[in-house]
């Protein structure tokens, strides 16, 4: 385990940058859902890494983590099931083709 | 129970029986006029009871004054905002008591006469419940302390004025009459409106707002000159008011039209009752003008221009009506020319006696029309003293009145008109005002020698089937001939000293003593003999000639009628003749002003309301549609293109916040 912070904040950005590009550049609905979980993983990984090398933070950096877990399940469930209710519609995973509010 | 707390019924019972009559009149059919009657005539008996007692003497002090007995009854807090409080209340001083006994009175027997003049009409219930109405209307008017209750009962008058106009509002005529006659009295009404609101600021600047009537004329006069609003000003503007309600000069265009209504209404509203009530507002606010004497000149002039105009309309009108008409505009003229030269007393008389009269003349003429089968031309009537002969001798009492001939009741009044008129200086308003006593005796005898005298002139089988008005009709007008002969009399007498200048010595000693009037004694051998007689002989003049050019037959006097000395007469003035009978074209007059020129301004307003106005507005709007149009573009429906602008704009923050960060 490497003692330094920055590692753990590069892997962190390297992993939002995986994740904000899989969003922007996906078009399937489910891969989106899964490069937002990338990114919010991301976000998790600073903030532990913050918590365990500032000791004014104690424990709180992994409360806040835990908090992004549940928050991120909850989204991931509404999210799927907001997926699949249009994929049932519209009979495809594509995003571009989701144009019902443009007309 | 004392009589005081009954005051208020003097509202509740016409408002009561409007909207009883309203509700269930139309099933109750011929038996409508029951409930408005009854009320009414309770009305009349509270309000005698109460008129005793103020005049009397009986009635308690009011407060602040020392000889003033009368009632002020509190009824309710009607605004209370603040500084701005407006009640609601009753003040029955001697003014209001002398207007009580012609309202009432005269309410109550054209109620009685209206049961046998509208028996067949469809609308029966509708009249009697627009009746009640407008009583309820008429006497809030008299009897609130409020201005601005008064302001409510003057519309509301008027209100029922329109309603009543427009009775048979099938007719094209009688619907633009009272049109007419409602829009022109919005003209006065303005002025009045504004009146208050100067009365009110004034008494703002006392240090006291308030709108009650005798509270806020002691402020006013107690500021002085200290008035933001100069007390010239608030007494025109309260004249206007009156000029429109009164049918004076230039706003007396309506009431002739007013005419189209049934004539009951005219007998009520447009000659005994609504129209003084100008007459009422000038006289309350007395003090007020007493302190403007540039304001009484403009009153008293217009005043008695409206008289000689009206007079000199009357002379050559052929529809009965409509000679009655000029004639209430004529001596409503003499009203208002007695307040401005300062002989309030001798207006509030004149109104007293002119109401019971011309509502007895008017009441007569409906009964004559209605023998006539609703023929108004009088040059199609003739020679009906034989057929309907209660009619006939009533109208001759009520003729003999408004002439002016001694001892009925025209003489008493119009004589001390003129007699003050002349004693306060104002040699010009009693010249002009001893022409048109020529002039009133005139044409009142010229439509009794086309009515009554002569021989009739339209088709047989009308002069066949003429019989006299039942009971319920001659009735009211035998009623109101008693004080057309006697009120005179018994309110005038001593001369000089007369009964009525007792009853209301108290409410307008202040402007007597303001305007510093000469008090000389009475002289009947001397100034007061003489100008006496120059009414007389006035009266007597107009009379003879009526007589020689439209015949007589009265007793032992009988003169034929000289149709062709009429029609060369009138050939000899043909512009004044053509005057008189066009109305000196002020319908005309008022057309071309507001219908031609002031419709082109309209026109030219709403060009500019079209195209500027409206441009501007549908100019924005199309220009912030066709930016959202040009907009839309930007959105594309697609997540990822918004997904990269918040990954943008995320960058471009980050970005600069840590150039901003570093170069701290």
């Amino acid at each position: 385990m490497s003692d330094s912070l920055d590692a753990y904040l590069i892997l962190a950005g390297l992993l939002f940058a995986i994740g904000s590009f899989g969003f922007l550049a996906r078009r399937n609905a489910i891969s989106m859902l899964m490069s937002i979980e990338l990114m919010l993983n991301a976000v998790n990984l600073s903030i532990i890494a913050f918590g365990a090398f500032i000791p004014e933070l104690a424990a709180r950096g992994a409360i806040i983590a835990l908090m992004v877990m549940a928050v991120a399940a909850a989204e991931a469930t509404v999210g799927l099931a907001i997926v699949i209710a249009i994929y049932r519609n519209k009979k495809t995973p594509l995003v571009d083709e989701y144009d019902a509010m443009r007309q | 129970m004392s009589l005081e707390s009954l005051a208020p019924l003097l509202l509740v019972l016409p408002l009561a029986g409007f909207l009883l009559t309203a509700m269930i009149g139309r099933r109750l059919g011929k038996a409508a006029h029951w409930i408005p009657v009854l009320f009414i005539f309770a009305v009349w008996v509270i309000a005698m009871g109460l008129v005793f007692n103020v005049l009397g003497g009986t009635a308690p002090l009011l407060e602040g004054t020392e000889e003033t007995h009368g009632y002020v009854i509190r009824l309710f807090e009607w605004i209370p905002a603040g500084q701005f409080v407006v009640e609601v209340g009753i003040l029955i001083d001697p003014l209001t008591a002398a207007l009580l006994i012609v309202v009432t009175t005269i309410g109550l027997l054209v109620h009685v006469y209206s049961i046998g003049y509208m028996s067949h009409d469809p609308g029966y219930w509708r009249f009697f419940a627009y009746l009640n109405l407008f009583m309820f209307s008429m006497l809030l008017l008299v009897l609130s302390d409020s201005w601005l209750v008064v302001f409510v009962a003057w519309e509301l008058v008027g209100l029922s004025s329109y309603l009543l106009i427009g009775f048979w509002f099938r007719k094209r005529s009688a619907a633009l009459a009272a049109k007419k006659a409602f829009i022109v009295n919005r003209v006065g009404d303005v002025g009045f409106a504004l009146g208050i609101m100067a009365i009110f600021v004034n008494t703002v600047a006392a240090g006291h707002p308030t709108l009650n009537i005798r509270e806020s004329i002691e402020l006013l006069l107690g500021n002085g000159d200290g008035n933001p609003i100069p007390l010239f000003v608030v007494a025109l503007l309260v004249f206007a008011g009156a000029m429109g309600k009164s049918a004076q000069f230039p706003l007396h265009v309506w009431l002739p039209d007013a005419m189209e209504g049934p004539t009951p209404v005219s007998a009520l509203i447009h000659a005994a009752t609504m129209v003084n009530a100008g007459v009422y507002l000038v006289a309350r606010a007395n003090p007020l003008f007493a302190s403007a004497p540039d304001a009484m000149v403009i009153v008293a002039a217009i005043g008695i221009f409206t008289a000689i105009l009206a007079a000199s309309i009357a002379m050559t009108q052929t529809d009965i009506k409509r000679v009655l008409a000029y004639s209430t505009l004529s001596q409503l003229g003499y009203m208002f020319a007695a307040l401005g030269v300062g002989a309030f007393t001798a207006a509030i008389f004149h109104l007293m006696t002119h109401g019971f009269f011309k509502g007895l003349l008017f009441l007569g003429s409906g009964s004559v029309i209605h023998a006539v089968h609703d023929e108004q031309d009088m040059r199609k009537m003739g020679g009906l003293r034989k057929k309907i002969p209660i009619t006939y001798v009533t109208m001759l009492i009520g003729s003999i009145a408004i002439a002016g001939i001694p001892p009925l009741a025209g003489f008493f009044s119009k004589d001390e008109i003129l007699g003050e008129a002349f004693k306060f200086g104002f040699y010009w308003v009693w010249g002009i005002g001893l022409f048109v006593a020529m002039l009133t005796a005139f044409y009142m005898f010229r439509l009794m020698g086309l009515t009554f005298w002569g021989t009739f002139r339209g088709p047989q089988a009308v002069w066949d089937k003429i019989h006299e008005s039942p009971l319920v009709m001659t009735g009211p007008l035998m009623l109101l001939a008693i004080p057309s002969v006697f009120l005179g009399m018994a309110l005038g007498l001593p001369l000089g000293d007369s009964t009525l200048s007792h009853w209301l010595e108290s409410t307008f000693a202040e402007s007597e003593h303001l305007l510093d009037l000469p008090h000389g004694d009475y002289a009947l051998l001397g100034i007061d003999g003489g100008l006496i007689l120059a009414s007389v002989a006035a009266a007597a003049m107009g009379l003879a000639l009526a007589w020689r050019l439209f015949g007589v037959e009265i007793g032992g006097i009988r003169l034929g009628a000289q149709p062709e000395r009429v029609r060369e007469l009138s050939a000899k003035v043909p512009f004044l003749y053509r005057a008189s009978l066009n109305k000196w074209w002020f319908d005309e007059l008022n057309h071309l002003l507001f219908i031609r020129i002031g419709g082109k301004v309209a026109d030219a307003l709403f060009w500019f309301d079209r195209n500027v106005v409206d441009g501007t507005v549908n100019g924005i709007g199309r220009t912030t549609i066709q930016a959202g149009r040009g907009l839309r573009q930007v959105q594309t429906g697609r997540v990822q293109n918004y997904a990269l602008g918040i990954a943008v704009g995320l960058l471009v923050m980050a970005g600069s916040y840590l150039i901003l960060a570093g170069s701290r």
